[in-house]
């Protein structure tokens, strides 16, 4: 399984053999927040750290992320810039396409509140004003670290997701918060 | 998205959608592709989908609170973006920043210079398929942001260039890191040379294509290197010398064919030519360069004296413009006497880049329109401010 079996909770090994008993919640888990595939998504400057994050000092793959260019093979967003309100419309139409479970994670002071352009006529103030959004990183723009502990923030709620209440990771999302009207 | 329906097209042409969200549109450009099998045969670019509304939001800022919008227009160099608003500022109220501000400006323009060609290095090289010298090219740029990051503490945004002067002198130990990189950085040029620019591959897929006329290119008001690759040596720098830039020695490489091979080779050897600008200057600030009796450069003078922190200037208008990463960037401000601008313009080079794209576009093989946009290195937070 390329996991260290013993250190790991709620897994019990059989005497003897090569079977190991566990959660379907931990296996689903697991396998889910082990390879978080973002979607290749730069909107504005935050985009060039995201890219940063990707290149060779900071290595996000060995996190087993990894940009996907298609939006239909992605499992987190990362939402990097600013939104426009000409932006809006596709933003919502890329996470219609993203196949469930999805996670949206807003990079940067534009994507969380709308930052610098807080009192423009054409930005959007917030990604969550259009789509639900799971993890904000503050900073314009964060540091590549800071993108990498969002992921380690949205991995540890993914572990918490039960597939007894509909794979919500919290009782909100649990009743749909997830869902777009 | 799909106000343009297909039917409204003749039989045998196909209307296709290349962007907002594509990679290789480098942010969020939508160019509206009708192709008659593997043709283009006409292209729209529809920008704005990054429209912040900057340049109505600097006319609800105080000059020192503009510059920090400056930053997030072209926010893969924003170094430069600095420098031509604080130039304009400081013409309209009549500041002249001391020397080693001078030269300190310079530099950074330089280091930003190279870092904004190595993010077009790795992700042209990416556009064409080759993954590998986007790990190159991001290496060394860390290098470079960790030198920005001892200066002033930014790692992509900085506004370190402030109107005046700049916002801190050099810490101790930089200098001897910036020519530690300089000596590191030049010899990879040669790495970058037998990587990927001579690589039978890559020339195969972008020399020839996508090729302007200098008549054309001048015409659509390029500039830049975009605007060099095709033969005329316009450079700001030459034309106009601001800051220090009469007393520094460089070439401005062009090239020939205005291909998108020689507008990629126009800014490989750009990136040479701005490492000995470096050099020169670090020998300035060193003391070892040949300056005028009594012109040395003081440590710790890097503030011209008497800019108050809520600027007025009085009322008129000023224009200055720059040789930045991606061509000539100028800022158009007018003032009415008070705190904040009465119009802040923005002449930004990448959205005239932009333009050119209808001409070059059709008559393209779909394959050949990643390569001729990856190749013109825009930005589009600076096409839509
Ligand atoms: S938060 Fe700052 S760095 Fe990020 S997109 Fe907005 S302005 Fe740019």
């Amino acid at each position: 399984m390329g996991i260290i079996l013993d250190n790991l909770p709620k897994i019990e090994r059989l005497p003897g053999g090569g079977i190991a008993l566990t959660t379907a919640d931990f296996l689903i888990n697991w396998s889910r927040n082990s390879s978080m595939w973002p979607l290749t998504f730069g909107l504005a400057c935050c985009a060039i750290e995201m890219m940063a994050a990707y290149a060779s000092r900071f290595d996000f793959e060995r996190m087993g992320v990894f940009p996907r260019p298609t939006p239909r093979q992605a499992d987190v967003m990362f939402v990097a810039g600013t939104v426009a309100k000409k932006m809006a419309p596709p933003i919502i139409r890329i996470y219609k396409q993203m196949p469930e479970p999805k996670f949206v994670i807003a990079m940067g002071g534009c994507a969380n509140c709308g930052g610098p352009f807080y009192d423009s006529y054409s930005v959007v103030k917030g990604v969550d004003r259009i789509i639900p959004v799971d993890v904000y990183i503050p900073g314009c723009p964060p540091r590549p670290e800071a993108l990498m502990y969002a992921v380690i923030k949205l991995q540890q709620k993914i572990r918490l997701m039960k597939v007894k209440n509909g794979h919500g990771a919290t009782p909100l999302q649990s009743a749909g918060a997830r869902k777009l009207v | 998205m799909t106000q343009e329906s297909s039917t409204a097209l003749k039989t045998g042409q196909m209307f296709i959608n290349f962007g907002p969200q594509h990679p290789s549109t480098h942010g969020v450009l939508r160019i509206a592709l009708t192709v008659e099998g593997e043709v283009v045969v006409k292209a729209d670019p529809d920008v704005g989908y990054l429209h912040r509304g900057i340049e109505k939001l600097f006319e609800a800022r105080n000059y020192s609170q503009g510059l920090i919008l400056t930053d997030r227009l072209d926010y893969v160099s924003a170094m430069p973006n600095n420098l031509a608003y604080c130039l304009a500022v400081e013409r309209l109220a009549a500041v002249q920043p001391p020397l080693r501000a001078q030269y300190l400006r310079v530099m950074v323009s330089e280091l930003t210079r190279i870092a904004s060609h190595l993010v077009f290095f790795g992700t042209f090289s990416v556009d064409m398929g080759a993954f590998t010298p986007f790990l190159y090219a991001f290496r060394e740029r860390e290098m470079i942001l960790d030198l920005f990051e001892m200066l002033c503490g930014g790692r992509l945004l900085y506004s370190y260039i402030r109107v005046g002067g700049v916002s801190a002198d050099c810490p101790a130990g930089w200098e001897e890191k910036c020519g530690e990189f300089i000596t590191f950085f030049k010899p990879r040029l040669k790495d970058y040379d037998t990587l990927l620019s001579f690589n039978p591959i890559f020339k195969d897929r972008t020399a020839n294509v996508g090729r302007i006329s200098a008549a054309q290119a001048l015409s659509w008001g390029l500039s830049g290197p975009n605007l060099r690759a095709s033969g005329p040596d316009y450079d700001v720098r030459k034309a106009e010398p601001y800051c220090v830039y009469d007393k520094l020695d460089f070439t401005v490489p062009t090239g020939k064919t205005g291909s998108c091979w020689d507008r990629y080779y126009c800014r490989m050897l750009e990136m040479g030519q701005s490492a000995e600008i470096v050099l020169q200057c670090l020998d300035a600030l060193a003391g070892t360069a040949c300056l005028p009796a009594g012109r040395e450069l003081p440590p710790g003078e890097i503030m011209a004296k008497g800019v108050p922190k809520i600027l007025k200037p009085p009322a008129g208008q000023a224009y200055a413009h720059i040789e930045a990463s991606r061509g000539d960037l100028g800022f158009y401000a007018v003032s009415d006497g008070s705190p904040t601008p009465y119009r802040m313009h923005v002449r930004g080079p990448s959205f005239l880049n932009v333009a050119i794209l209808q001409e070059i576009l059709a008559g393209c093989k779909i394959a050949d329109v990643v390569a001729v946009l990856g190749s013109f290195d825009i930005v589009l937070g600076e096409v839509d401010r």
